[in-house]
């Protein structure tokens, strides 16, 4: 296990050292992608550094850029008896690789009646905010959430992604890691070596009365924001942080709304046909009659990422449009 | 010829109970399906039962093997089971899948068979990372991935080619040139003028053979899986060959000249073979008519299995979708 020494780290750093405890640990744990070993650069986004310089280009091999061949070769790996780790740089870039992780990665326990299952994590980085435009900053988690086999994680903090992705690593299903590009950089706790957090375990970052806002990933910066501020006008707002989407901690989150009676779900994806869609389903279900205010849902702007930093500035969930529908549910 | 292209008598006469082990398996199901018997989509595999019979003589029992939806010859070949591989067919709890994968899907992953793809092309990726195991385990494990000549246009097999030529994986690649992608002729689709001839893109050892010869084919196979177990990396091999039953089982053919057909059907690589061994003495009339028999008694034993075995309980829903059971 690594030696924890710093008191504070970035996102990128607490996965690199996941990555590298897991090796440690596992000689079946292996990873593949494009520029990941250190003859290439350790990862675009550095999460793989140092880590073929320790377990060598066979475990820690970079890649052709071909996303299918890449997913592919994980998938296999993983009916082998291997614990893939598959870097696909960007998650737009998974729909290259789509076939492999819905017809093949997601079903094959299924369809092999269990003689076969796939213990592969996927890790991939997304988010707007870098002027990458169209096809490089999407949030496609529910694409994969609305798929049955496939398990879906996406971290806020340096010590969640640490401790999730072990969990992933360690999972005996294919998982989807989804990581924030700005939130590689954003400095939180270092994680306690070795300490795994469980999948389908929310967190309550935030107590409060009035009402539950839920979020996950970059999102969680501008809530836990909107809050604090909230706070001044005596608006008392209890943050949930999913940490995974599937499976999905309703447990926490009907706790906090049959409290609160409000709710509303943050993400920077699109809100249409979304995470939140699907969360405000279930609590229409089960807490019908005890909900003060309809479900409020915030997301991206029913458009493709844009460019221009004007356009992308109001594109994704802002603290303003939260602030909004915070707001709204307690009119 | 080289020694290592003249297999023995016993091997021939393995490669033959294999390849009828496959026909009768085909006439069977056909005959099952049409009295109802057999609910699903078939897709033959008459008149390419050489090239895995061939193949799979040549194979250790922990190598692996991928194949398509058009795959019970693949899987045959290889050493599946019979009663949980015909009930698996039939969709019942005894499956080898439990009635959840289907045939297109049929999947023993003790027998080496750990994937079978309905998805064309997709098989070849896979089969990449199966090697890329078996070459961080040092096992020696060859892996086999069998694919149509259609598969050689889709960019999965580009994809996965490229990869297995750089990290000279232990896998030999099977393209099955039966002429037809579905319905369209290999003109009409394939630039390439042969397939064999796109190794040479990749870098990687590329055999043309006739998939309908039985020592063609071996020799191909044998030189290939040495090639792959030795380390020294993949092989693209394309094996001729033709489909006698259509793309899937109700589909007349129409768009197969009726003098290529029954040119094809003239040299049924089936009594070809049958009538070749006897000539050249490795076996009699009656020697083979035991084979026969043996196969037909033992094949229709696994039908008898897989009609009077159970269907599977609504309960699986919940089952096999993740390692934990989904809540209801």
């Amino acid at each position: 296990m690594s030696e924890v020494k710093a008191r504070r780290m970035n996102m990128s750093q607490a996965i690199a050292m996941a990555m590298y405890d897991a090796m440690e640990l596992d000689s079946s744990v292996i990873t593949l992608g494009e520029d990941i070993a250190d003859p290439q650069g350790g990862g675009v986004f550095k999460c793989t550094s140092g880590l073929s310089d320790r377990f060598g280009t066979e475990r820690v091999r970079s890649t052709p850029i071909a996303e299918q061949a890449i997913m592919g070769a994980a998938v296999g790996a993983a009916l082998a008896g291997m614990r893939p780790v598959a870097e696909i740089m960007l998650m737009n870039f998974i729909t290259v690789a789509m076939d492999q992780v819905v017809n093949h990665a997601a079903k094959l326990r299924f369809m092999t009646g269990g003689q076969t299952h796939v213990p592969l994590t996927i890790r991939t980085a997304t988010g707007a905010g870098f002027g990458t435009g169209g096809q490089h900053a999407d949030y496609l988690e529910a694409w994969f959430a609305h798929t049955a086999g496939i398990k879906v994680v996406a971290p806020s903090t340096p010590a969640d992604a640490y401790g999730l992705l072990l969990s992933c690593i360690f999972d005996d299903d294919p998982c989807l890691f989804v990581e924030s590009l700005p939130l590689y950089f954003a400095m939180g706790d270092a994680p306690v070596s070795g300490q795994r957090i469980p999948l389908g375990k929310a967190k309550v970052v935030r107590e409060g009365s009035d009402v539950t806002v839920v979020s996950y990933s970059r999102t969680m910066v501008e809530v836990q924001a909107v809050a604090k501020e909230l706070e001044k006008q005596n608006i008392s707002v209890e943050v949930i942080d999913l940490r995974s989407i599937v499976p999905l901690d309703m447990d926490t989150v009907l706790a906090s709304v049959a409290k609160t009676g409000r709710l509303v779900v943050a993400h920077e994806a699109q809100v249409d046909f979304g995470v939140g869609a699907e969360i405000a389903t279930r609590v229409h279900r089960e807490l019908f009659g005890q909900l003060r205010a309809p479900v409020g849902r915030v997301g991206a702007a029913r458009s493709p990422v844009p460019f221009s930093k004007a356009l992308e500035d109001a594109f994704i969930p802002t603290k303003q449009r939260i602030t909004a529908a915070i707001l709204e549910t307690l009119r | 010829m080289t020694e290592a292209a003249c297999p023995d008598t016993a091997v021939l006469l393995d490669i033959y109970r294999r390849a009828h082990l496959i026909k009768t398996a085909d006439d069977r199901f056909i005959e099952l399906i049409k009295a109802g018997q057999i609910a699903s989509p078939y897709y033959s595999t008459r008149g390419q039962e050489l090239i895995p019979a061939a193949v799979s003589v040549n194979l250790r029992a922990d190598d692996y093997v991928i194949t398509t939806y058009r795959g019970i010859h693949d899987q045959l070949a290889k050493g599946i089971p019979l009663r949980p591989f015909v009930a698996e067919f039939m969709g019942r709890a005894t499956g080898t899948c439990k009635g959840k994968g289907g045939p297109m899907h049929i999947t023993h992953l003790a027998s080496g068979l750990p994937v079978t793809t309905g998805v064309v092309g997709s098989g070849l990726p896979i089969a990449n990372g199966l090697a890329w195991a078996a070459q961080l385990k040092k096992s020696g494990q060859v892996t086999v991935c069998n694919f149509g000549d259609g598969a050689s246009n889709i960019g999965a097999f580009h994809e996965a080619l490229n990869l297995a030529s750089v990290w000279k994986l232990p896998v030999v690649f099977v393209c099955q040139n039966n002429g037809y992608a579905e319905h369209t002729k290999y003109e009409y689709g394939t630039g390439a003028h042969a397939i064999v001839d796109r190794a040479i893109g990749y870098g990687m050892h590329g055999i043309q053979c006739n998939g309908n010869d039985a020592v063609e084919m071996w020799g191909a196979a044998h030189e290939a899986i040495e090639r792959a177990r030795s380390g020294q990396g993949p092989t693209l091999i394309e094996a001729k060959t033709f489909r006698f039953r259509g793309h899937l089982l109700g589909d007349d053919s129409h768009y197969i000249a009726k003098e290529e057909m029954a040119a094809a059907i003239a040299a049924d690589p089936m009594p070809a073979l049958r009538a070749w061994l006897i000539k050249q003495g490795h076996a009699s009339d009656l020697a083979l008519t035991e084979i026969e028999n043996t196969n037909h008694e033992q094949f229709e034993d696994a039908v008898q299995f897989g009609l009077a075995s159970p269907y599977p309980d609504v309960s699986e829903l919940q089952l096999d979708v993740y390692a934990e059971e989904v809540r209801a």
